[in-house]
């Protein structure tokens, strides 16, 4: 993506909602609809002002029924038109899985290409804000796991509105992991609609002595760690894959091979996690043999999150921790 | 039972009304300085619901909550300093400080759980409704949900399993006219939602929520109709939550006119005015129940201050059960 003259600083969740504005604005069969999108605004003030600029037809709110809502875009795509949906946390999805897996994510497959579900599913994940196990999940592996689905996490303000863009203009479902935390950050983001490509990670930093991959809100923390590290005389490439599915392998086989060691970060529970499947992939892979130390998972802890502060940090990788494994992944291979 | 001429009774309600009020305030002010997080779902101008409905329970039967559960959790008789010693994210917290106000649960008076999900403790009412038929028992479940519920599949799901099977399970939907945003009239094409008990060929009711003796006459209907192994029931309660969906909420939706008009039904005021026209309480003894209720409160945010963090120490280990008996 090329920075333009018209970059300003936004939030992620302005960008997002940037992002909405201008599909919809230039594709009338862009619409959205979800639980209190509308006059609300979104639980997160995504949405936003959106229903006055676009009226009640096309940012519909639905009753609480996820199943319904992923449903009918199903059936809307089905039908010629774009939907976006948004499941108010990505927690909820769960409820609609039926027509996420069984059908989304296979019709266009199932019917031998005969149709296909143009259709955005925007929610968000990740802890940090004391909402407890129900709320604050990562499940991103539950779709990339899933033939037939796009699954993006965008992890800068440019990001959320380029790969949003890039997910509703894609003839397939996409899934839009947005983060909790960064709603309210800022970062610079075109004003015109540029599209991210789906399937182009991000190389962020570069360095010689390990290479960090990291999605969602553990890149700015694999960023930061960087930082930290860099002081210490310990240079990192920080590697933000961006889109899941597809994944971008070429770019992460070939920074690790120019380093030679692998530090893969994610919030969500290490086993069955997505970062395993880094993991398997870089040990398939001509990096293999550049391999100075063992692949290196750092990730959420086997537990549902819990409420407490404190005990919420614990349970997910924080600076502290990126910097400490890193560091020994360095000094000890 | 008469909630308002029997002056045992009308104490145990009043107070009952009186601490779910006063222990959310609390909350909502220890929210606003800071010394709580997370969120959180308060049930002011509800109370009247849980009261009525649990006085119509005994020991051993089953409740369902919510996530604005702070209400059913006292009504079904919790202990305050450990739900608050939840909230404020303390080891002797009813949960450990894993849960917090979404998951409070109190095992040993029956309740089940507050939930995150919306109608997600709908099946489990079900559920736990068999297992008190299948062992041949005579509990009751009631199972609390609000207007926002009915339109999720596991709500049709549960209710339809409880009505086949004949299940000792009451349906109390609080209809606080809002599920987050989204107005009950909005959200679907019935007058009453109590309607919907047609589709599953189970009786229906829809009584005034705000009035604890309307509240308990249906419950404690239906709570016998269930125990009798006759199945079971929905209940409405129409009610009115006075504050925000939760502390994101800027009342876009609603106009300050209305939220005035419910506060002037408030359940509390209405209750205490009639127990007073009837001479069941004086003044002073409804001041007594209100300060008791004060009392309560604050000695629970005093202990539960005094307890010890929750502890990040056993976080893996208490991920499965190893087994209870
Ligand atoms: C399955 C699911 N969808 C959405 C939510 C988010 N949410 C929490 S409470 C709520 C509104 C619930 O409305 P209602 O059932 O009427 O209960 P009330 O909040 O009015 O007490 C919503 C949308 C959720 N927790 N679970
Ligand atoms: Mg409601």
């Amino acid at each position: 993506m090329t920075a333009t003259t018209d970059t300003r600083e936004i939030t992620y969740a302005e960008a997002v909602r940037e992002a909405l504005g201008q599909a919809m604005e230039s594709d009338d069969r862009v619409f959205l609809f979800g639980e209190d999108v509308g006059t609300y605004g979104g639980a997160f003030g995504v949405t936003g002002d959106l229903v006055h600029r676009f009226g009640e037809d096309r940012v519909r709110d639905t009753p609480i029924s996820e199943l319904g809502i992923v449903g009918a875009a199903v059936g809307a795509a089905l039908a010629g038109m774009r939907p976006i949906v948004e499941i108010q946390f990505s927690d909820f999805t769960a409820q609609a899985m039926d027509q996420i897996v069984n059908q989304a994510a296979k019709i266009h497959f199932m019917l031998g290409g005969a149709a296909e579900v143009p259709m955005v599913l925007r929610a968000p994940g990740g802890s940090g804000t004391g909402a407890a196990a129900q709320h604050s999940q990562s499940l991103e592996a539950w779709f990339a796991h899933i033939p037939g689905l796009k699954v993006v996490m965008p992890a800068t303000v440019a990001d959320a509105k380029g790969l949003l863009l890039a997910a509703i203009d894609d003839p397939n479902p996409v899934v839009v992991l947005e983060h909790k935390l960064l709603y309210k950050q800022s970062g610079p983001a075109p004003q015109e609609a540029t599209r991210t490509p789906l399937g182009k990670a991000a190389v962020r930093r570069t360095g010689t002595d390990l290479t960090i991959v990291a999605t969602g809100v553990m890149v700015s923390r694999a960023l930061e760690a960087a930082e930290q590290l860099a002081a210490e005389g310990i240079t990192a490439t920080v590697v933000d894959p961006r889109t899941l599915k597809p994944l971008d392998e070429q770019t992460i086989v070939d920074t690790v091979t120019a380093t030679g060691r692998a530090l893969l970060v994610q919030e969500a529970p290490r086993s069955g996690g997505f970062m395993s499947e880094v993991s398997a992939m870089l040990c398939d892979s001509p990096a293999f043999g550049y391999l100075r130390a063992p692949v290196r998972r750092l990730c959420g802890l086997d537990v549902p999150i819990p409420y407490a502060p404190q005990l919420e940090r614990a349970a997910v990788p924080q600076v502290p921790d990126i910097v400490a494994e890193a560091t020994k992944l360095v000094r000890e291979w | 039972m008469d909630l308002v001429k029997d002056a045992e009774t009308a104490t145990s309600a009043l107070t009952t009304m009186w601490t779910i009020r006063r222990f959310e305030e609390a909350v909502d002010d220890l929210f606003a300085r800071g010394l709580m997080h997370g969120t959180m779902h308060l049930s002011i101008g509800q109370e009247a619901v849980p009261t009525g409905a649990c006085l119509a329970l005994r020991e051993g039967d089953y409740i369902t909550s919510t996530h604005r559960g702070h209400g059913h959790c006292i009504a079904k008789g919790a202990q305050l300093d450990r739900m608050m010693a939840e909230l404020l994210a303390k080891e002797t917290g009813y949960c450990r400080g894993r849960g917090g106000s979404m998951h409070i649960a109190d095992v040993a008076t029956g309740n089940l759980g507050a939930n995150g999900i919306v109608a997600g403790g709908v099946p489990i009412a079900a559920g736990a409704g068999l297992a008190v038929k299948m062992r041949g028992q005579s509990h009751a479940v009631l199972s609390f949900f609000g207007d926002g519920a009915v339109n999720e599949g596991a709500w049709h799901e549960g209710v339809n399993l409880a009505a086949i099977w004949d299940l000792p399970v009451v349906f109390v939907c609080e209809n606080n006219k809002y599920g987050m945003s989204m107005s009950v009239n909005r959200a679907s094409k019935v007058d009453n939602l109590a309607d919907r008990a047609a589709a599953y060929g189970i009786p229906g009711v829809t009584v005034d929520g705000n009035d604890p003796q309307e509240v308990h006459d249906a419950v404690d209907e239906a709570v016998e109709r269930a125990r009798a192994g006759n199945g079971p029931s929905l209940i409405e309660a129409v009610t009115y939550r006075w504050k925000g969906h939760s502390k994101s909420d800027k009342n876009l939706y609603r106009s300050r006119e209305e939220i005035d008009s419910w506060r002037e039904q408030d359940p509390i005021t209405r209750f205490e005015t009639a127990v007073l026209h009837q001479q069941t309480l004086t003044e002073s003894e409804l001041a007594a129940c209100r300060d008791a209720a004060r009392d309560a409160v604050r000695a629970a945010i005093r202990t539960a201050n005094a307890a010890p963090d929750a502890s990040a120490d056993e976080l893996l280990s208490a991920v499965y059960s190893g087994g209870k008996q």
